[in-house]
C-alpha cells in the first residue's frame, strides 16, 4: 500500500479551485484543457505526480510546520479520477460549443475541489460505496 | 446570468453545503421506529453486546474510517456492555444493501436484540458516541 502526504492533494485542491474558477469566469478552453491534463496525471499516475504536487513539494512543504499526514493514495487518486471525468466533459463541451455542458461540468468539478480544499470533504467516501453497489451483483 | 454571478452563487451554495456537511458528521440519527432486521452475530461478525453493539461499515477508499475505528475500539475497552464490530462494506454487499448503507464510515448502533436504534455518518466525536450509547437502554 502506498501512502502519501495528504497535505499535498489538499494544497492541489486549492490551486484546482482557483484554476476552475478562472475557467468558469473566462470560458477559456485552454484553462479547462490544462486542468483536465492535470487531473489525468493525477488519475493515471497518481496525485503526487501533478505539477501542483511538484509546487507543494518544492515550495510549500519545506515551509510547513505541521507534521506530514500520511494517507492511502488510492482514495486521493479516485478523487482525481472524478475530477478528470467532469473536466473532460467540460472540455468537450467547450470544444463543441455546448456552453451549458461546459458550465455545469466545470461547476461540478469546482464544487468538488472547493469542498476538498475548504472542508477536507472526502468525495471518495461519499461516492465509492454507491458506485460499488451500482456496479456489482 | 454573467459568469461572475454564477461563480459566486456556486461557491456560496458549496460553502453552505460544506458547513452543513461538517456539522452533520458523527451526529446520532435515531430511527423513528425500530422496524429493522434483527442482526445476528453471524451477520455482523461478533457477539452482540449486552446493551449496545456498534457496527461500523468501512471501505478501502476512506481515511475517516480508520479514525472512526481507532476511536470506537478505544471506547469499548472501558464499556463492558458495549461491543464493536468492523465490517468491510465491499465484502458484505448484501448486508450493505439490506441496511441501505451508502457511504463510509457509517456506524450502526444496535440494541441488545441486534435491532438498529440509529446510525451515524462520518467520524464521530467521543461525546457524540457517548450521547448515542446513553440513549440506548
Amino acid at each position: 500500500m502506498i501512502n502519501i502526504d495528504a497535505r499535498g492533494p489538499r494544497f492541489s485542491a486549492v490551486i484546482t479551485t482557483v484554476v476552475l474558477a478562472i475557467a468558469l469566469l473566462t470560458s477559456n478552453i485552454w484553462v479547462i484543457a490544462f486542468q483536465t491534463a492535470v487531473f489525468a496525471i493525477g488519475a493515471l499516475r497518481g496525485p503526487q505526480f501533478t505539477p501542483y504536487a511538484f509546487i507543494f513539494k518544492k515550495v510549500v512543504k519545506p515551509r510547513l510546520k505541521s507534521d506530514p499526514v500520511l494517507e492511502d493514495v488510492r482514495p486521493l487518486r479516485f478523487a482525481q479520477t472524478v475530477g478528470l471525468g467532469f473536466a473532460l466533459v467540460a472540455t468537450i463541451g467547450a470544444a463543441s460549443g455546448a456552453t451549458g455542458v461546459f458550465t455545469v461540468a466545470t461547476a461540478f468539478a469546482l464544487v468538488a475541489a472547493f469542498l476538498n480544499a475548504a472542508f477536507n470533504f472526502c468525495l471518495g467516501c461519499q461516492m465509492y460505496l454507491l458506485l460499488v453497489r451500482a456496479t456489482s451483483k | 446570468m454573467d459568469s461572475l454571478t454564477q461563480l459566486v452563487l456556486v461557491l456560496l451554495a458549496a460553502t453552505g453545503f460544506g458547513f452543513w456537511f461538517k456539522r452533520s458528521r458523527g451526529e446520532f440519527r435515531r430511527k423513528k421506529t425500530l422496524n429493522g432486521p434483527k442482526l445476528s452475530p453471524a451477520a455482523i461478525g461478533c457477539e452482540l453486546g449486552s446493551r449496545v453493539t456498534m457496527v461500523q461499515f468501512s471501505s478501502a477508499f476512506c481515511s475517516p474510517c480508520r479514525a472512526t475505528q481507532a476511536l470506537l475500539e478505544d471506547m469499548v475497552k472501558t464499556l463492558p456492555d458495549v461491543r464493536y464490530s468492523h465490517i468491510d462494506a465491499e465484502s458484505q454487499l448484501e448486508l450493505v444493501r439490506e441496511l441501505d448503507i451508502r457511504s463510509t464510515p457509517t456506524t450502526l448502533f444496535l440494541n441488545r436484540d441486534g435491532v438498529e436504534v440509529g446510525r451515524a455518518f462520518g467520524t464521530p466525536k467521543r461525546s457524540q458516541v457517548m450521547h448515542a450509547l446513553n440513549a440506548i437502554h
